[in-house]
């Protein structure tokens, strides 16, 4: 079942999310990209209803990208995070609303701090040091809740992932298989593989 | 049938677009900016209207000042106005409603360039269209946000804007320009003593200017505003030898 998790640490926001795509007890996909980069410093990992998820995610990706190009720098994460966080109530409210959880982690340039906000489909938006979405959380935030450290350096950020991702493929009746792992820092986005 | 108006409010002309705006603030009050290292400085000349005025209202509400040149547009910007009153308070409300629909939006204060942006996006769509008078106010934008720190702009009727690091508009502000070249130290002293050379009194005090300044606070890192009450106006030129001498103003007794 559909899994994110994300961690902060010193400098740095760790994003994974699983890469499968699944249409009711069918596996379609097993390399889906649900991380998306809105701009340099800035990730988005979303899970929900397929068809939303990827339709939200464009949208916003656009509308980041849109803010960027008219002003040459790039919208700040905790901005960032504020304005999706209102797009996503104000469509609570629509006829059909999204059904899109989602978690964004970048890397304020200006303040040279990392960011981590955890939004769900209500609207519900807190910044925190680690979060979780879907079946994964129930074991992963006990656990991030023991090992996380937010002066850890990358190397033991990318520990404490790994024993999360380890925990649910042990404990989750429906476990994804593949995950993919992304970084925000100083320097901007990249992959790793774990 | 708008051609039976004015239409030179709107055509091209030597003199270039908005013509009569910019007319009407070379006559304006001065208004001076300066940019320093740790914050920005604005003065502005107050035109006397007369002694029957009543500005007892002015004295100690709002956000001080007296509410004529200078005020508050965000928490994070100041404005500096010089042109024709009523549309200055216009564009005041304007700035005010779209830096607020920012922090809306956005969840931080709106950035310095942006809203000088949203303003001339306003000011130039008035100087587009026939039948439509622009509006007579050049602004100075004194401010501060994260991605580049203290700023200051000005922008003028036409919708132009940029970014100074001291600059003057109103009149005589060739003059105060010239004197503003001299490179910027001490930012309080420097405006006040270039307001005292500009204005055609030889005398300043709270009567004729309006004084703000725009720095970080040493404990939230957060910009703070403050635009100064007359008595903090009196009390500052006091500080800088620059108050006015008692003789000069109390009618002496016949001798």
């Amino acid at each position: 079942m559909e899994t994110s998790f994300a961690i902060t640490g010193k400098g740095y926001v760790i994003v994974a999310a699983d890469t499968t795509s699944a249409r009711s007890i069918i596996k379609m996909k097993s390399d889906e990209d649900k991380i998306k980069t809105l701009s340099p410093h800035l990730l988005m990992a979303y899970s929900g209803e397929p068809g939303d998820t990827v339709q939200f995610a464009e949208y916003v990706e656009r509308n980041i990208r849109l803010y960027h190009i008219r002003n040459l720098y790039a919208l700040r994460p905790s901005a960032s995070a504020a304005w999706i966080r209102r797009a996503l109530a104000t469509s609570l409210r629509s006829r059909k609303p999204y059904s899109v959880n989602l978690l964004v982690g970048g890397y304020d340039t200006s303040e040279h701090t990392p960011h981590l906000y955890w939004i769900d489909y209500l609207g519900t938006m807190s910044e925190v040091p680690f979060g979780a979405h879907g079946y994964g959380a129930y074991f992963a935030l006990s656990l991030l809740d023991r090992y996380h450290d937010p002066e850890a350096p990358l190397e033991e950020g990318l520990a404490t992932l790994r024993r999360c991702i380890d925990e649910v493929s042990k404990r989750l009746v429906v476990t994804p298989g593949k995950y993919k792992v992304k970084i925000v820092d100083k320097d901007g986005v990249r992959e790793v593989e774990l | 049938m708008a051609r039976r108006y004015d239409s030179r409010t709107t055509i091209f002309s030597p003199e270039g677009q908005s013509f009569y705006a910019m007319e009407a603030i070379s006559h304006a009050g001065t208004v001076l900016g300066l940019l320093a290292k740790d914050g920005v400085v604005l003065a502005a000349e107050k035109k006397v209207t007369g002694k029957l005025l009543d500005l007892s209202a002015t004295k100690e509400g709002g956000y001080g000042g007296s509410g004529e040149k200078i005020f508050l547009l965000s928490s994070n910007v100041i404005g500096g106005l010089a042109g024709l009153t009523a549309d200055a308070n216009s564009l005041v409300n304007f700035a005010r409603n779209a830096a607020q629909q920012h922090l809306l939006s956005y969840d931080e204060d709106i950035p310095v360039e942006l809203l000088a942006q949203r303003l001339c996006d306003m000011k130039q769509g008035y100087t587009q269209f026939g039948g439509l008078r622009p509006f007579g106010v050049s602004l100075l934008y004194a401010g501060y946000d994260p991605h580049y720190e203290f700023q200051l702009y000005r922008s003028d009727p036409s919708g132009n804007y940029s970014g100074w690091k001291a600059t003057c508009i109103g009149a005589n502000n060739g003059t105060a320009q010239s004197l503003l070249k001299q490179g910027v130290k001490d930012a309080i002293g420097l405006a006040l003593r270039t307001m005292s050379k500009t204005m055609d009194s030889t005398t300043l005090g709270s009567e004729k200017l309006e004084f703000a300044v725009l720095t970080l606070d040493p404990v939230t890192k957060q910009p703070k505003a403050k635009i100064y009450r007359p008595s903090e106006i009196d009390a500052l030129l006091e500080k800088e030898g620059l108050a006015k001498k008692d003789e000069d103003t109390e009618m002496k007794p016949a001798a």
